[in-house]
């Protein structure tokens, strides 16, 4: 017998408590495929966010910190300064990163900081039940915009990969999509990147992945994964926004 | 023979802290604290550490929460309004039990308030501050030598009990000019090691968690007993406090920091009028050196005065220390006013007539 294929060793065994058909998982594993790929045990610290997940700590394999909502760039700074030999990565959600904590994503982003950041786009608020989110789309239905999102009464979606781009400081920049197959493959060779940009000092490198919430969007996990590469993707455009070489 | 400068209070305990060992800064400017990002901007890039510009008072002290909890020696500094803003990472840290010092140079307040000196942050300091059930060991140095005494042991002190240790100057303490002896640059390698700290080498079995989430009310709780019994400890082994002239004192009068200074001198000046007054000036105002007041209730003092730049915020623990025995008095100023001994004097004489 053969061993064809093996669970990554960046993750623990410990159970996951996301909903069916929500993409954390997948996200997890790329990230954790990437760190084992790139042969970085012994050196990797992350640091999880406050949000769906939260609990990453307990599925990453290596130090974690869990930080206060929208800080993990500024503690994830504190730590690679620290211990600049270390592989720092910061794990966020869209209201942890592009909401309360959208200062510390743009500043750490203009400074360059040597960190990773990976950014999981489900336009919704999952943890504490499904209210509006920055990224939001127009017209998509939250529990604090029950009539679909309107842009005169609740703004407009930001989208973060085009902001961060308009920045001198960070050295790689790519929306990937979590909707399929091919996406999914191609989100791995972003987080390797992105990862390789940080063990390589080219400093600050960031990845967006367009995710699902089948329990918040009300929708079948193959009804949410087709509004991801459909909807998602038509607001929020796949692709690389920068690349310093 | 120590080396002896003559520094501002707020270069002064910058410098303090790099020979401590502290070789992570954050903060963000606000008056009258500046001199200490200034001075770490400069001092730290010298000794191979980092400083931070952060983008607001909230990244600094995540920074700070990030760095410790690397296993570094980290600290930040403020003061007030830009403190409030560190509250929610001050909570986080405790409750993630990671070791770091942070300065508040009190201004007055509330709101933008103003730049002048003030102790009306009592509360927030001694009381917890920020959301959830914790304290911080908070010292008050009344001079600038006390300022680089504290800062010195402050990394130790927040190793030992893996929590925060807060410095509370004020703007006068920041500003002021005074003759110290610096302590020696402490060896990095005599810092014992944190078993704890993400270092990175965390895998499986050694993996290091900094983490302040306890979702089962049970462990949570647990967590909060453990925490009680550090400041319970912290009670017996680290409280501070100076007593000058109490044994046969009339009139006790009670200040810490930059006013505990000046109440000293007070204290002079009513001896010599033929007035017994004595002085207790707590150095540590969390832990409460309460021993030092019911001591002094119960002995020959028939009445306390506390003296304070806030609207009677310390008083309540000098009364919960005299607990109903003796009278308790206040004075105070506020809004960045300061008294002089003299009005202390011109207070306890007309009011003893």
């Amino acid at each position: 017998m053969s061993i064809v294929f093996e669970k990554t060793s960046f993750l623990t065994d410990t159970s996951m408590h996301y909903c069916p058909g929500c993409t954390h998982g997948i996200a997890h594993r790329l990230v954790a495929e990437a760190l084992e790929e790139l042969g970085v045990k012994g050196h990797v610290v992350g640091v999880a966010p406050v949000g769906c997940a939260v609990f990453a700590y307990n599925y990453f394999n290596c130090d974690m910190q869990q930080a206060a909502h929208g800080r993990a760039p500024a503690v994830a700074t504190g730590i690679k300064l620290t211990d600049p030999d270390n592989i720092v990565f910061a794990y966020q959600g869209d209201g942890d990163l592009a909401s309360i904590g959208i200062a510390e994503i743009i500043h750490a982003a203009t400074r360059g900081t040597n960190i990773t950041v990976i950014f999981i786009n489900n336009a919704i608020y999952g943890m504490t039940g499904g209210q509006m989110a920055p990224t939001t789309l127009i017209g998509q239905k939250a529990t604090t915009c029950v009539y679909g999102r309107n842009a005169e009464t609740n703004g407009n979606p930001i989208k973060v990969c085009e902001l961060l781009a308009t920045l001198t400081g960070p050295s790689y920049i790519e929306r990937v999509s979590l909707g399929d197959v091919k996406s999914v493959k191609q989100a791995k060779k972003a987080v390797l990147k992105a990862f390789q940009n940080q063990i390589d000092g080219k400093g600050f490198s960031f990845v967006e992945m367009l995710s699902s919430c089948p329990t918040n969007w009300h929708m079948t996990p193959t009804q949410a994964t087709s509004f991801v590469s459909n909807e998602m993707q038509n607001m929020f455009p796949l692709g690389v926004f920068k690349e310093v070489e | 023979m120590a080396e002896k400068k003559l520094m501002k209070g707020n270069e002064a305990i910058a410098e303090a802290a790099v020979r401590a060992g502290c070789r992570f800064y954050a903060g963000y400017p606000i008056t009258p604290q500046n001199e200490i990002p200034e001075y770490m901007s400069w001092r730290l890039a010298e000794v191979g550490g980092h400083f931070v510009q952060s983008e607001s008072e909230v990244a600094a002290i995540n920074m700070v929460f990030g760095s410790a909890g690397a296993g570094g020696r980290a600290m930040t500094s403020s003061s007030s309004p830009g403190i409030s803003l560190k509250q929610e990472g001050i909570s986080y840290i405790c409750g993630a039990e990671i070791p770091c010092v942070i300065i508040n140079m009190v201004r007055s307040g509330p709101g933008l308030g103003g730049i002048q000196p003030a102790q009306c942050d009592y509360f927030q300091a001694t009381k917890g501050g920020g959301h959830g059930d914790y304290r911080m060991l908070v010292y008050a140095p009344s001079s600038v030598q006390e300022c680089v005494d504290l800062m010195y042991t402050s990394f130790d002190k927040a190793e030992k009990y893996r929590l925060p240790v807060m410095i509370l100057g004020d703007g006068m303490l920041g500003q002021i000019m005074e003759a110290v002896s610096l302590p020696p640059m402490r060896d990095l390698n005599t810092i014992p090691k944190k078993k704890w700290a993400t270092t990175g080498e965390g895998f499986g079995d050694t993996r290091r968690i900094i983490n302040s989430l306890y979702i089962v009310p049970d462990e949570l709780e647990a967590m909060n007993i453990k925490l009680q019994n550090i400041y319970d400890s912290m009670a017996v082994n680290e409280t501070l406090v100076e007593e000058y002239l109490v044994d046969d004192a009339d009139i006790i009068l009670t200040a810490y920091g930059t006013v505990g200074r000046i109440a000293k001198s007070a204290v002079d000046i009513l001896r010599e009028q033929g007035v017994k007054a004595g002085l207790i000036r707590p150095i540590t105002v969390y832990p409460f050196p309460t021993a030092s007041f019911q001591k002094a209730a119960s002995g020959k003092a028939k009445e306390f005065l506390a003296i304070e730049l806030s609207m009677g915020q310390y008083i309540e623990d000098v009364k919960l220390s005299v607990e109903g025995k003796k009278p308790v008095r206040f004075f105070g100023r506020s809004g960045g006013n300061i008294m002089s001994p003299e009005d202390i004097v011109a207070f306890v004489t007309k009011e003893n007539k």
